[in-house]
């Protein structure tokens, strides 16, 4: 079972990823920031994380940085959801270590689609 | 796979709305000149997030305004331009904008679209100087069509698995858009003990024969651009690819999947496609609304009801054979039951309670705004916030509290030259307070301003006709003056209040909540003003009394004592009206029997008890034949049910199954006062 992890503070965003994500045949935790979303991840194992940039607490780029720290997910592939298209938030995710990112507003094909291509 | 969007909608509406009170309050936090990171980044997280939600929720409109609010608030940030008033006033205004826009879609309705782009306009201007033309996005791709297909040389760096990419996810996305030829280059590939499983070593050339533009193939490989050496080039039509047989491909993908498993100990699973499931439940949204609650309210709710769902099971155990010697048990077992009922209720009704902040987060937005119209300094203090009230009383409250805010600053508070020539300090202070007393909630607005003008309200009321010209008023009922419908003491209306709605409104809605107000005011120091409203409108704790053979109900709330009549103390006038002296205080005797038209035990005043009553300030004696228990009642509408009455505010329905009459009592002072002016003036 594909288990997916994702993180934001926005309930209705969270809300609609994870219905989808559900509705596709996922395992899914939600987490509603930085710091629940890694505290989640230590406890678990997930396949896939998926998580917005700008949040209180601990933001995206800084919770990449800590899941990569940690050996299990090492590997594992982790989206960003990013309204920013810019090259600068690209970069900053590159380099925390994000895999790839899905640039917002996307609907629930496009998030499924992206979905398929990390984890089949 | 479709899946319906507005199901979110209420959530994302929800939250919305909190982000635009956040982004109010921060706002009026910020000052000239300042740049304070964390109220800007508060700010600039809750837009961020609308633009998100409705950008995806598809509400171009608000998008668009957020996401040119958002550059602006972006150059405070990385401080490329500073904080001025006019630019905290143009947010705010921008913040009212995003909520007419969601309010409209909440309710279905329109929005004021001539504000919404002046305040866009605005916005743009302030960044750019100018007005921009929105870019069509919709502007044709261009196709090289002449195009046969491509070759890519893809060599990814060592470190490319290092963010969790995969280059065989890659190959396999080209391989989706048209026919490929796959060769891969071992080169690089150093002996076994050489190997770092976690570098990437091997390198592909692929040639793509499929229709397709660079853009296109630049887009799979969008996440690795930096990671990897990329090169593609046209091939014309005379290279004949052979499909690289799909298995293979498989087995390449499967074969590496489990080797690096097997290196990082995952346990990833492949799932295929298939697992897709087509089918999405249309979940029907509805318009009853939504309530956030607490985890915490809802464990100690599961607690509870475990609870009872042990008492019960004793209790069924004990029933199964049952005999008079566990008479006792049963009892216990019963008094058990009867205070997990009471507990899980209050759980219940715990989650019905929000904090008061809901609303009187309103205010220091709109004192900012009203005082800038009125010329007015107010500092505007708030306390016991966190009180928590049910939701329904909640909504209701907004606007009277709205009200009375409003005409405490328009006729309450001076302006400050006339305060300073009254020596009082010039900033004039509005006190918001909430707090719990017994069972109800209080709300108390005061100000230290002029207070209310008794010769000025008294001469208005007379020219209105509400009163006769010499008529002789206490104090207090001058007051009360001010909740008589079309009342209005301001010289001339002004655009803050006398609006249509007055205070008789205020008062209307405040009693519909069971509730009471009460005003008092010391000329030239300032006027208070106390809200009484229950905790919660569905049930409330009762005195049962018995009046004849009929049960009524009285708010125990509302009850200050019980007592028995002692003869001596009862003082009537003309015959017709009675007094009791209670302390140094005389009261009203109202006999229910009279105004219910009932048969009592006895007519005599010795025989029966007399409750006193509190309401609107005011106090008077029932007088009933016995009192009986008391108990919480679950509150029925009669208007719904049947119609209004005077003095009665409700039904319930008993333990016996009886309906039972629900005492208003505010509606029984006005009726008792009624009675003893008609009988004062007949002395008169």
């Amino acid at each position: 079972m594909t288990t997916i992890l994702t993180v934001d503070d926005s309930t209705s965003m969270r809300q609609m990823v994870s219905f989808t994500l559900k509705e596709a045949g996922y395992d899914v935790v939600e987490a509603k920031d930085g710091v629940d979303g890694l505290s989640k991840a230590k406890n678990s194992k997930f396949n896939l994380i998926i998580t917005d940039v700008n949040m209180p607490e601990m933001d995206g780029i800084s919770l990449v940085k800590a899941l990569r720290a940690i050996t299990r997910y090492k590997f594992t592939p982790i989206l960003l959801l990013t309204t920013e298209a810019g090259p600068d938030i690209k970069q900053e995710g590159k380099a925390a270590g994000a895999t790839g990112w899905l640039v917002k507003p996307f609907n629930p094909d496009q998030l499924l689609n992206t979905i398929v291509k990390v984890v089949g | 796979m479709t899946i319906d969007l507005s199901q979110f909608h209420a959530i994302f509406l929800e939250e919305s709305f909190e982000g635009l009170q956040v982004m109010e309050s921060s706002l009026l936090n910020m000052i000239e000149g300042e740049t304070d990171v964390d109220i800007i980044n508060n700010i600039f997280r809750a837009a961020h997030s609308i633009k998100g939600g409705s950008a995806t929720f598809g509400f171009s409109n608000v998008a668009a305004l957020t996401h040119v609010l958002e550059t602006l608030l972006d150059e405070f940030r990385s401080d490329k331009r500073i904080v001025t008033k006019d630019l905290i006033s143009l947010l705010l205004e921008s913040v009212d904008c995003v909520r007419d826009m969601l309010s409209a879609i909440q309710d279905g309705g329109k929005y004021n679209e001539s504000s919404a782009i002046e305040v866009q306009n605005k916005l743009q201007q302030v960044l750019t100087g100018e007005i921009l033309s929105i870019n069509n996005p919709d502007e044709a791709e261009e196709i090289e069509s002449d195009v046969q297909g491509w070759r890519i040389l893809f060599s990814p760096y060592p470190s490319m698995l290092q963010n969790g990419n995969d280059p065989f996810r890659i190959i396999r996305e080209i391989q989706s858009l048209g026919s490929v030829k796959i060769e891969v280059d071992l080169e690089k590939l150093p002996i076994l003990a050489e190997l770092d499983p976690e570098d990437c070593y091997l390198s592909w050339e692929i040639l793509l024969h499929a229709a397709v533009s660079k853009d296109e193939i630049n887009e799979v490989f969008e996440w690795v651009i930096d990671d990897c050496d990329l090169k593609i080039e046209p091939i014309g039509s005379d290279v004949v690819i052979q499909d690289t047989d799909n298995e293979i491909i498989e087995e390449m993908l499967s074969t590496a999947a489990n080797a690096r498993d097997d290196v990082v100990k995952g346990d990833q699973e492949s799932e295929s496609l298939s697992r897709l499931s087509p089918e999405v439940k249309h979940k029907r949204t509805t318009n009853s609304g939504s309530i956030r609650v607490g985890i915490d309210k809802v464990d100690e709710m599961i607690n509870m009801v475990s609870e009872l769902v042990i008492t019960q099971s004793m209790l069924g155990q004990l029933g199964e054979d049952f005999t008079m010697v566990d008479i006792e048990k049963l009892k216990e077992g019963l008094c058990q039951l009867e205070r997990n009922t009471r507990e899980l209720q209050e759980s219940v009704m715990r989650i019905r309670m929000l904090p008061i902040s809901f609303v009187f987060n309103r205010f220091p937005r709109m004192i900012r705004d009203l005082s800038n119209e009125l010329g007015k300094q107010v500092e505007l203090r708030l306390s016991g916030e966190q009180t928590e009230v049910d939701k329904t009383v909640m909504e209701k409250i907004g606007d009277p509290l709205i009200h009375l805010v409003r005409n405490s600053l328009d006729h309450g508070l001076e302006k400050p030259d006339i305060r300073v020539a009254n020596g009082k300090p010039e900033i004039g202070i509005l006190h918001l307070n909430a707090y719990h007393k017994g069972g109800s909630i209080i709300i108390e607005i005061s100000d230290d301003g002029a207070g209310l003008d008794r010769d000025k309200i008294r001469n208005k009321a007379i020219q209105n006709g509400l009163i006769a010209d010499d008529d002789i008023l206490t104090d207090e009922k001058i007051y009360d003056l001010i909740f008589q419908a079309g009342f209005s003491t301001a010289d001339q209306v002004s655009d803050v209040s006398g609006r249509g709605v007055g205070m008789d409104v205020v008062r209307k809605n405040i009693r519909e909540l069971g509730g009471s107000i009460v005003i008092k005011s010391t000329p030239g120091e300032g006027s208070k003003i106390t809200i009484h409203l229950p905790l919660t409108l569905a049930i409330m704790d009762g005195q049962l009394v018995r009046v004849g053979d009929e049960i009524y109900i009285i708010p125990l709330v509302s009850i200050i004592e019980s007592l028995q009549i002692k003869p001596e103390k009862v003082k009537s006038i003309t015959g017709k009206m009675e007094l009791y002296k209670l302390r140094e205080e005389y009261l009203n005797i109202t006999r229910l029997y009279q105004l219910f038209t009932l048969t009592p035990d006895s007519e005599d005043i010795n025989d029966g008890l007399l409750v006193v009553v509190e309401g609107d300030g005011a106090k008077v004696g029932l007088y009933v034949d016995e009192l009986l228990g008391q108990q919480q009642v679950v509150i029925k509408s009669l208007e719904t049910n049947y119609k209004h009455i005077n003095g009665v505010s409700g039904a319930t329905i008993l333990g016996d199954g009886t309906v039972a009459m629900i005492l208003d009592v505010p509606g029984l002072i006005a009726i008792s006062k009624d009675r003893a002016e008609n009988t004062v003036e007949r002395v008169a």
